[in-house]
């Protein structure tokens, strides 16, 4: 029998606003910062401190529901969701239950069978919890990160593949960095995923019994968690047997799940609206407010791609998967003239361009070439002021020096012969050199074209235009 | 005529202020004349829990006597006062030391006011008679053998046997109103939101308020318009203005106009004679001032003992879970982290607050919900009615404070349920988060002290002031002083 997977994904984003969502303690990078180093009275619990809640936190918080496109609820309250452990100071943690931020929305994705459609149930506002580390003879509690506003994002369970998973999450991934709301440092845990995984046979529509699968901290956790998931759920029920509710770990080393909770284990936090907090109001016009300041969104900006530049569905994707590529693409093609085709940008930025970039750390190495220089380099090949293999040296130069295409080409007279008397009198001395190869051509050795054209570019020091280098062997060599 | 040292402790706080402003004395001799009372009357009250002599004299010495209340004050020990010691009466608290001051204290601070000590109270403001504070128990100072009512029953015997002129308390359930009738005192609850809650640790969130214990109308005016106003580190205090609290009395009948409900669900068949008649007495002198009773009913006053006991008690679960001997606090050793809790939270919590985490926890409990919290929210709604609809037909209500005057300590021992009747008058008040006022109206056959609450709209503190001091200018009972002086 096959089997179909049926997936729902909670993703926790950050929102990394100036301060913590209840007290005025800087919201810091807390892989970095010393420990215990961004504290108050107010996010270490201590008795008698309040939480006000940062009006910023909302607005990040709004923002990301109306590009999910949500219905923003004009009342919402928070709630306590009570359970006991260390890196939670309060004994609960600051939430929302019934009437979250914004509810119903829905996120578009791409995977190989097309678009697809996955609705988001709600998205609400919490406060992140500290962090405890466990250490030879004890525990550690860092409460730099107690506090910090957290967005969660519900889908509901409309995802049918691993695939799609991966789509959802870095599709989610690129809005909230489009939204300037979170890094989107994975590594950092500013994103994290539970995975609500079942399975059932294929064209059943009832749902089967579902496990979930907490903290997955990577695409890559996210994607084998699942799978192995979907496989391990399959062979149980393909041999008869019964899927358990419970929640589980993702267990890095074993590349495996394991069971952290039965359903009879499962906490009861107790919900109950939070009494030190009135409900928040959101007016009409705060909500028009933050839509009308919406910056275009990846998809958005990748059909827009599509139809002004004439880019293929391929490219606008890979253009937009990031902002600051997006960006960099467009500034770059101002300086582009008419007469040269984007795609010839495109290509030089998403491959050559790239290729740098991995080996060098990331995007942020895109602020080394600016982008009127790409364009300046794309403008001298395209107008073969310079051979491909040139642009390939000069870009590499430029990436580690700074300067222009048109600096580094005159600096070291790069520029290609194109004249054609020229290149004629350097073939003709190359094929009087080389007697033997021209009779093997000739006796139908074609090969031999190739290790000929070699010899006439090194003569022109690489820089001889190679199409008129190929028309003028092939000419001379037919008499 | 200035008075010498030794009576200088007789003054109510207006008075004494007025002294120091007057330079009949300093604010650093009041504070020692403070001092030495309570050297001497202490080991018979158990009014503190924490006496901060030398700080006090120290920033006595500082205090501008030209400041609004250049004097001693004493703070219940569930405020916070930054570098003071703060138990709220539990064991789970000794030695914790909060690096950070309540709001309402800071304001007075900021006015002049010296900190000469935290005083004794049921734990976690969880009682009514302050025999559950795990350190010791508190005596009402007119007649020893007596609670003082609680849960600021500290506060409540220290400003009635004058070893500070006034105390802050906070009221959940009554524990301002109760211990200031109970001592003879003028106590207000102000409407929820009115004083700041940050540096109170919490009980029942949506019921605390903190309040002062007083011997007039006048003096709790005093201090609590020092302490009213929004807080920006509390997101449910009000940001409503507070109008000017000048209290006058003009002609013979101050009162006229002014439309008197007396509740007929207060006066029920657990209620004391003498305290009854002593009441019934007091409203009648309020009409002998001008003011127009008439009976009104709030019907749902039956469902404020259930609707507080889980509304309270759900709140304060979660209150309380961060006492887990984690972050501060002691910690009982053990080898698992459920170890830890279990032990630190089982040994250091009193039974009472185990009893109110219990009630709370279940209450809060899935399949539970619905039918106790979810229907005690329902049911608060309607008591907040009952007074929005009465205050349409009269200005404020006069009620009794408690069914009974002060009983003898142990008397409630084994018996929770009789000691939550004690607040079944005070408790709608909280409920529907409007203020209440209790004063001094007579005593019993016994000689303890009676009082009369005032309950008015939300933000109305002033009408409840104006009266009770209009009654206290035509009555002496507020300066009545209990009997500790005789030897
Ligand atoms: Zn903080």
């Amino acid at each position: 029998m096959e089997f179909e997977p049926v997936i729902g994904l909670e993703v926790h984003a950050e929102l990394q606003t100036e301060s913590k969502m209840f007290c005025a303690c800087p919201v810091v990078d807390s892989t970095q910062a010393a420990p215990n180093t961004t504290v108050c009275p107010v996010c270490a619990g201590m008795p008698g401190a309040l939480p006000v809640l940062n009006q910023k936190a909302v607005a990040y918080g709004l923002r990301v529901a109306l590009a999910l496109e949500c219905e923003v609820n004009r009342i919402s309250i928070f709630a306590r969701k009570n359970y006991f452990y260390p890196d939670l100071p309060k004994g609960y943690q600051i939430s929302q239950y019934e009437l979250p931020l914004a509810e119903h929305g829905h996120l578009l994705i791409q995977t190989s069978e097309g678009e697809e459609r996955i609705r988001i149930r709600r998205v609400h506002l919490e406060e992140d919890t500290g962090k405890l580390t466990h250490v030879e003879g004890g525990s550690l509690l860092d409460l730099n990160r107690a506090g910090v506003p957290l967005l969660e994002i519900v889908s509901e369970p409309d995802l049918r593949s691993v695939e799609a998973a991966r789509a959802y999450g870095e599709a989610l991934r690129a809005i909230l960095r489009y939204l300037e709301v979170n890094s989107g440092d994975m590594e950092k845990g500013v994103i994290r995923f539970e995975a609500n995984v079942s399975v059932r046979p294929k064209g059943s529509r009832e749902l089967g019994t579902r496990v979930e699968i907490k903290n997955l901290n990577s695409f890559r956790a996210l994607e084998r968690a699942v799978s192995f998931e979907i496989e391990r759920q399959s062979r149980i029920l393909a041999a008869g047997g019964v899927i358990e509710q419970e929640t589980l770990g993702w267990d890095e080393a074993r590349q495996a799940t394991y069971s952290q909770r039965s359903k009879e284990d499962a906490h009861d936090y107790r919900y109950f609206p939070e009494p030190d907090l009135p409900p928040l109001v959101i007016a009409d016009e705060w909500v028009e407010q933050v839509r009308a300041a919406l910056p275009e969104l990846p998809r958005q900006k990748s059909s827009r791609f599509m139809q002004q530049y004439g880019l293929s569905a391929y490219d606008a994707a890979l253009l937009t998967a990031e902002k600051e590529v997006a960006l960099y693409f467009e500034a770059a093609v101002q300086a582009l003239p008419a007469s040269v085709s984007p795609k010839m940008l495109v290509n030089w930025l998403t491959g050559d361009m790239f290729a740098l970039l991995n080996q060098s750390g990331g995007l942020s190495g895109l602020g080394r070439i600016p982008p009127a220089n790409l364009a300046g380099l794309v403008k001298l090949v395209a107008e073969d002021e310079i051979n491909a293999a040139t642009g390939k040296e000069v870009l590499a130069e430029m990436f580690a020096g700074g300067q222009s295409a048109e600096e580094i080409v005159q600096r070291r007279g790069l520029r290609q012969v194109s004249d054609s008397a020229l290149i004629a009198a350097l073939v003709r001395q190359v094929l009087e050199e080389c007697p033997a190869e021209v009779a093997a051509y000739r006796s139908g050795k074609e090969t031999v074209m190739n290790w000929l054209f070699g010899q006439v570019m090194r003569r022109a020091a690489g820089k001889a235009n190679p199409q008129v280098v190929r028309r003028e062997l092939e000419r001379q060599l037919k008499v | 005529m200035s008075k010498p040292a030794n009576e200088w402790t007789a003054l109510t706080l207006t008075q004494a202020c007025a002294a120091i402003h007057k330079g009949e004395f300093s604010p650093l001799e009041f504070t020692h004349a403070c001092l030495e009372r309570i050297e001497t009357l202490e080991p018979r009250l158990n009014a503190f829990l924490h006496i901060a002599g030398e700080a006090a004299l120290a920033q006595a010495a500082k205090t501008d006597p030209a400041s609004p209340l250049p004097l001693p004050i004493a703070v219940k020990d569930v405020l916070t006062v930054e570098n003071m010691p703060c138990t709220c009466g539990s064991k789970i608290l000794e030695g914790f030391v909060p690096p950070y001051t309540a709001t309402a204290v800071k304001r007075l601070q900021e006015a002049g006011a010296i900190v000469i000590g935290k005083t004794n109270t049921d734990e976690f403001a969880m009682g009514s008679s302050t025999e559950n504070s795990a350190y010791r128990v508190t005596h009402n100072p007119w007649d020893l053998s007596r609670v003082p009512g609680g849960s600021s029953g500290g506060s409540a015997a220290a400003v009635a046997a004058r070893l500070v002129p006034a105390a802050l308390g906070t009221d959940t359930g009554g524990s301002i109103r109760q211990p200031a009738s109970f001592c003879g005192l003028t106590g207000l609850k102000p409407t929820y939101g009115r004083v700041p809650r940050y540096g109170l640790v919490a009980y029942g969130s949506s019921l605390d308020c903190a309040g002062v214990l007083a011997q007039s109308a006048e003096d709790a005016a005093l201090v609590f318009s020092l302490m009213a106003g929004h807080d920006p580190l509390d997101a449910t205090s009000a940001d409503v203005p507070l109008p000017a609290l000048t209290l006058k009395v003009e002609g013979s009948l101050p009162l006229r106009g002014l439309r008197i409900g007396v509740p007929q669900e207060y006066f029920i068949s657990g209620i004391q004679p003498g305290v009854e008649r002593t009441v019934k007495n007091a409203i009648e002198q309020l009409s002998h001032l001008g003011a127009e009773v008439q009976q009104v009913s709030l019907p749902h006053t039956e469902y404020a003992l259930p609707v507080y006991y889980i509304i309270a008690p759900a709140e304060a679960s979660a209150n309380l879970a961060r006492f887990d001997g984690i972050r501060y606090g002691p910690r009982e050793q053990a080898e698992s982290l459920w170890e830890v809790y279990i032990r630190t939270r089982g040994r250091r919590f009193g039974a009472e607050v185990e009893r109110r985490i219990m009630l709370g926890t279940y209450a809060l409990s899935a399949g539970y919900y619905d039918a106790f919290y979810g229907q005690a929210q329902k049911a608060r709604t309607l008591i907040r009615r009952d007074f929005e609809q009465v205050f349409e037909q009269v200005d404020l209500i006069a009620a009794p404070v408690a069914p009974t005057t002060a009983f003898p300590i142990g008397a409630h021992g084994d018996d929770p349920l009789a000691m939550y009747l004690e607040d079944i008058f005070t408790l709608p008040a909280n409920l529907a988060g409007v203020p209440g006022l209790a004063f001094p109206v007579g005593f019993d056959e016994n000689g303890l002290p009676v009082g009369l609450q005032l309950m008015g709209p939300h933000f109305r503190e002033d009408l409840l002031l104006q009266v009770a001091h209009a009654y206290q200018q035509t009555t002496d009972w507020h300066l009545k002083r209990p009997p500790i002086d005789n030897k």
